[in-house]
């Protein structure tokens, strides 16, 4: 009775689906049988485990039905891995069918037979390989030549050992475009998982062979025969005239992936052709490039972000274009947001009223993002192109008069920048000024008190504002209680009359009230600065020292990041305008090993700056909500269950605060790791991020002539960092000292 | 390349999921409905989450989504998943929800013959349609071998886009320009943007291997051929309008275009193309885009609109729209519908209009005015007022752009036309071969 229960229990359930389409399966009528595979799919696709099912759709193999056999094999490819044994039942009806007169079953039976990874599967695939690679159809020839990359990929060695590979090569040279196509596919998909193999070497018989495929293959495999030239690295002369007068037709191809990939053949083989030809070859791209902005909204994304890479190579193709790229009402925001930042660099002072009326009206819209960066290219804009200047101000002027919160805000930041180019706009602070209760972001109170105090002595009432904002110093966020330090030192160094008592209540609260190292490290420098007997000169030079002006603040990619990603024009490298190492591994421990590197050099950083690190640390926490916002970073989510959430962060940080960096060149070789992501490569937060989290290496090396000075400092105040802003972006602060005051500075220790 | 290929329904049920290599696991289904189809703030249509990366493409009510585990080619990753739905249109009629599930099986089917280890093949209707087929049509002949030899013959071969054996009483040859015009016209009426996109969609009936030669009036070409051959020499007069004409009657007439850009079928023997402008081709059989051209310089509006809107206080807005047809008295345009955009808080509007129909469309915060036929010259005016609530916080409104649609056959804003159209076959049979032009509109859209 017992044993009967429990046999009961295991025994297979007699109601349920599973049970149904079992019986559908076994019927002896061939209509319920195909029915029933087809409900087996259905469940399979909605993520029900019909495994157990596995014997009895195997027994619907040996079938004339091409559909049923279809479908058995998509069965088979999903779970043949639950039952491996079985498998081997199926193999008979495989080689069977490589060997039926019709090329369809034929082609279907080794495309099958590559997907299924067993490993007793791969012994029998061999025999019917060799044959179909050698088929007289060429629909089943380029369907073996992808099964060798299959093979390769399940096992290496037996691809090797059978000599798959060099027959692959000699299909290079097979007639039929299609079959070129998929074998040029293949090698370069063996090449990229295992270099060493050497698979795809082109050599001038080949580029020969791919030319002349070129004309001939589908759109896909002109695709993979374009980017496979455009990675073929030549020296030769006359190689890369070739390659780029064969190849430059296909820009008036339909369809834009391959429009892209003929841009960049063209674009990286036009290096070595004579600067004339190579110029023409630039004015035949621009239409192209141009028409990919009225495809999808997608395609259009990915084409922008290549736009804009090319641009940065070279501003001057697309001038005249810039109508094109005005925003659509209805435009997506992720397209909206590239056209913009295309749009400011292709401005130049012939086309400037026409973008700024435009930019205008984008900062009247509703989408506050949109606006914002809208207001922000108005800025990028001025700094850009001197004679644009005093009209981007007057607009500006114009949008704070609207009074909208966001778009005010935004519109001081930006000024603040233009008063760092350009003097003479004095004449516009007190309208400023009248916004001051409106602002209530960090950034943009942040801006209006670097202006007060940078130009104290032109405010009659800055000591008034000022009190006003050290009234309620310990309210403020720390990014704006550093600037109301250093204006009303500024103010006081300007006007010692009138701001004797501020100076002291401010220090008084920075030093004793405060709990942020930085802001009470910053008040106690000026404390001593400004209680500095011997030289009382001392205060003046360091703090109201003259600072150059900013050179542009429009972002754009370090040099060697830049050739990088032109090598990988039109791949998800060039959306990201990331390495790809970044967010792909390569082989199977790529990823792994990106981020065991990743987490090494944040512990090394760990080593030898500790306290930069911790900064940087406390940084990553008011950066990470930013991160959060912008999909377009890599989220930090685990679910492969490979690694550590919080060590993927680390490589994001690095690089974004690379780009954070990128406005000034020469810093972003240093390893500034563990920054913070700027919104922008200006702003204020940004410069202020000097004093917590460049380390020090990189203070060093981008201003040598301050080097020394920073170094003591660094020993002195441990981490504060005075001489990283001093080369093309002054850090609002003054800290930026003159090398005749180093002295001074060292004498107060 | 490719990983998987997966569709989804609006709620983020799981439709279609296969997988084209071992790295693709069906849990990453759930992790793209819960990252980006219940997440509102995606704003990318890419997402890379740890090493695997989505691409989705949303249409009617379905997202299309590729799996890639590597730096992909996010160009032609779209372009396929696009081609894939140019795909299930033909075969479906409408690619959504319903049509996915009806036809799941199929759609597996598709899916391996377009894509193999994740590399995209033939993805041409036409060949597909040959050997996968619907279940009306029976496939008897994929399972006879001979013709299976051949079908896979076509599907490789240089010319994969025609069957050989091609056969019509009557040759015909029909060729589409569709011209969508786009205009950007600021509040003060001076013209931002304005371009064309056109199209030739040509339905080529012919027998045979047909070699076909193709002119328009593009200024390059007429340069380089001016002494060239005139239009319907021996291959058959153009039927359909004054397109008979000798080429130099037609130039005088319509002078040259210039064309920024242009794009051609794969069939368009691009490298001929490039040396000499010409435009030669063995066509599909049935209906194909043959090219597609932009153009920039003195681009034609059919229409001139004079939008005055005044808000009156806040609870109130006054329109005034004069529309103008600037094309031939001969010419009508069908279907001219303009959209007036109203106020979010807007509760009530009434409309007078001195043709055609206006309506307030509360969803879409629109007042269309709707004109059946609108020929040449004329101009109408429409008057409105909208009478708006109060809200309790007063936002700016962002007056969105007033937009057009319409579609005026024989015209075209660029001023293309058609020279002439050769078939060259070994059989040496005339064929008949006709011309129509369509401007539609863009986004027609004037700001105020």
């Amino acid at each position: 009775m017992a044993m009967n229960r429990i046999r009961g229990a295991f025994a297979v359930p007699r109601k349920g689906e599973t049970f149904e389409l079992r019986a559908g399966l076994v019927s002896q009528y061939a209509y319920e049988r195909k029915e029933a595979i087809q409900k087996t799919i259905m469940a399979m696709t909605l993520g029900k485990d019909v495994s157990a099912l596995f014997p009895d759709v195997l027994k619907n193999i040996a079938t004339t039905d091409l559909e049923q056999k279809k479908l058995v094999y998509l069965y088979l490819m999903n779970y043949a891995k639950s039952h491996p044994d079985l498998c081997i039942l199926a193999v008979n009806t495989f080689v069977q069918d490589s060997e039926d007169p019709n090329p369809l079953i034929r082609a279907l039976a080794i495309r099958t037979m590559g997907c299924i990874r067993v490993d007793k599967m791969i012994d029998y695939m061999e025999e019917p390989l060799r044959k179909t690679l050698r088929d007289e159809s060429p629909y089943v020839r380029k369907t073996a030549a992808i099964c060798v990359a299959k093979l390769f990929d399940l096992s290496p060695a037996m691809c090797l050992e059978n000599g798959f590979l060099e027959m692959l090569q000699e299909m290079i040279g097979d007639p039929n475009p299609m079959v070129v196509a998929n074998s040029v596919t293949a090698l370069s998909e063996i090449h990229h998982a295992a270099p060493e193999t050497q698979a795809l070497q082109v050599t001038p018989n080949t580029l020969r062979k791919l030319l002349m495929a070129l004309n001939e293959c589908t759109e896909w495999g002109r695709v993979t025969i374009l980017t496979t030239l455009s990675e073929y690295r030549t020296s030769a002369v006359n190689e890369a005239e070739q390659i780029c007068e064969r190849v430059a037709p296909q820009f008036q191809h339909a369809n834009p992936s391959v429009v892209l990939a003929a841009v960049k053949a063209v674009f990286l083989h036009m290096k070595l052709v004579n600067a004339e030809l190579s110029s023409n070859y630039l004015k035949k791209m621009a239409p192209p490039l141009v028409t990919l902005v009225s495809s999808a909204p997608e395609v259009q994304y990915v084409a922008l972000r290549n736009i804009d890479l090319l641009l940065q190579k070279q501003p001057d193709i697309l001038n005249k274009e810039l109508r094109v790229f005005f925003c659509k009402y209805n435009d997506p925001p992720y397209v909206k947001f590239q056209k913009l930042e295309i749009m400011v660099r292709i401005a130049n002072d012939r086309n400037f009223d026409q973008l700024l009326a435009e930019l205008k009206e984008y900062a009247l819209e509703v989408d506050m993002d949109f606006v914002r960066r809208a207001v922000k290219a108005i800025g990028q804009v001025a700094i850009k192109i001197e004679s644009a200047c005093e009209k981007c101000v007057n607009t500006l002027l114009d949008l704070i008069n609207t009074k909208v919160n966001y778009v005010v805000q935004e519109a001081i930041v930006v000024i603040k920048d233009i008063f760092r180019k350009y003097p003479g706009y004095e004449g516009i602070i007190p309208t400023l000024c009248k916004c001051i209760d409106e602002l209530d972001e960090p950034n943009a109170r942040a801006a209006l008190i670097w202006i007060v105090g940078e130009y104290a002595e032109k405010i009659s009432n800055a000591g008034d504002i000022l009190a006003g904002f050290v009234e309620g110093f310990n309210e403020e966020f720390s990014q704006t209680q550093l600037q109301i330090l250093t204006a009303v030192v500024k103010l006081f160094l300007k006007r010692p009359d009138k701001a004797q008592g501020l100076v002291q209540k401010v220090l008084q609260a920075a030093t004793s009230e405060n709990d942020n190292p930085d802001v009470r490290d910053r008040a106690y420098v000026y404390w001593r600065l400004l209680s500095n007997t011997s030289d009382t000169n001392a205060a003046r030079n360091i703090v109201l020292s003259k600072k150059p002006p900013i050179v542009t603040t429009i972002h754009s990619l370090p040099p060697a990041l830049l050739e990088q990603l032109l090598t990988e024009l039109s791949t998800l490298a060039s959306v990201y305008h990331k390495p790809p190492e970044q967010f792909v591994g390569q082989g199977r421990f790529g990823a792994d090993a990106v981020q065991k590197a990743a987490i090494e050099e944040q512990l090394q950083n760990a080593r030898d700056n500790p306290l930069a690190a911790a900064a940087a640390a406390a940084v990553d926490g008011t950066a990470a909500p930013q991160q959060q916002s912008n999909v377009e970073n890599l989220l930090d989510i685990d679910f492969d269950g490979t690694a550590p959430a919080s060590a993927h962060k680390e490589p994001n940080g690095g690089m974004s605060g690379l780009e954070g960096l990128a406005g000034t060149p020469v810093r972003v070789e240093s390893p500034a790791a563990g920054a913070p992501a700027p919104s922008g490569s200006n702003n204020l937060d940004d410069l202020l991020g000097v004093f917590g989290d460049t380390p020090a290496p990189s203070a060093n090396t981008a201003a040598p002539p301050n080097g020394g000075a920073g170094a003591d400092l660094l020993n002195g105040f441990g981490g504060l960092d005075l001489s990283g802003g001093g080369m093309s972006s002054p850090p609002p602060a003054g800290a930026s000292q003159p090398k005749k005051t180093n002295e001074d500075i060292l004498s107060l220790f | 390349m490719l990983s998987g290929i997966l569709v989804f329904n609006q709620k983020g049920e799981n439709l279609i999921f296969r997988a084209f290599r071992n790295d693709c696991r069906p849990r990453l289904a759930d992790i793209f409905r819960i990252q980006v189809i219940s997440n509102p703030q995606v704003r990318s249509p890419i997402l890379t989450l740890g090493s695997t990366t989505f691409s989705h493409v949303k249409h009617e009510n379905i997202y299309l989504v590729a799996v890639t585990k590597s730096n992909a080619n996010a160009a032609l990753v779209f372009e396929f998943l696009y081609r894939f739905i140019l795909l299930g249109k033909s075969y479906f009629g409408k690619f959504d929800e319903e049509a996915v599930k009806n036809n799941f099986v199929l759609i597996y089917e598709l899916l391996d013959e377009i894509l193999d280890f994740g590399y995209p093949q033939n993805t041409e209707t036409d060949t597909l349609k040959m050997y996968i087929t619907t279940e009306g049509v029976k496939s008897a002949i994929v399972n006879n071998p001979t013709d299976s030899s051949r079908i896979t013959m076509q599907a490789t071969g240089a010319l994969s886009w025609r069957r050989a054996d091609v056969k019509y009483r009557k040759n015909e040859a029909f060729v589409d320009v569709i011209e969508d015009v786009n205009l950007l016209m600021s509040a003060t009426g001076t013209v931002l943007r304005a371009d064309v996109n056109g199209q030739i969609v040509m339905r080529a009936y012919l027998t045979g291997t047909p070699e076909c030669k193709f002119g328009l009036n593009d200024r390059l070409l007429l340069d380089n051929d001016s002494a060239g051959p005139g239009s319907g020499s021996g291959s058959g007069s153009l039927g359909g309008n004054k397109m008979g004409l000798g080429s130099s009657k037609t130039r005088a007439a319509a002078g040259s275009v210039t064309l920024e850009d242009c794009q051609f079928h794969q069939c368009v023997k691009l490298g001929r193309f490039d040396a000499d402008r010409i435009i030669s081709f063995v066509p599909p059989d049935g209906e194909f885009e043959l090219m597609r051209y932009r153009a920039t310089e003195n681009v034609n509006l059919p229409f001139k609109v004079h939008p005055i809107v005044r808000e009156i206080g806040t609870t109130k807005v006054e329109y005034s729209v004069a529309i103008k047809a600037n094309y031939s008295s001969k010419l009508f345009a069908t279907n001219v519908v303009i959209r007036i955009p109203t106020p979010l808080n807007t509760a009530k509007t009434t409309e007078r209009t001195s043709q055609g129909r206006a309506k307030y469309e509360p969803e879409h915060n629109n007042i269309v005015w709707k004109i059946a036929r609108f020929s040449g010259g004329s101009e109408y005016v429409l008057t409105a007022e909208a009478t708006l609530t109060s809200m309790t916080n007063q936002k700016a409104w962002s007056r969105p752009p007033l937009s057009l649609n319409f579609s005026l056959l024989m015209f075209t804003s660029s001023g293309l036309l058609v020279r002439y159209l050769k078939v060259f076959e070994k059989s040496n049979y005339s064929s008949v071969k006709w011309v129509r032009y369509m401007t539609r509109a863009g986004s027609y859209e004037i700001r105020f």
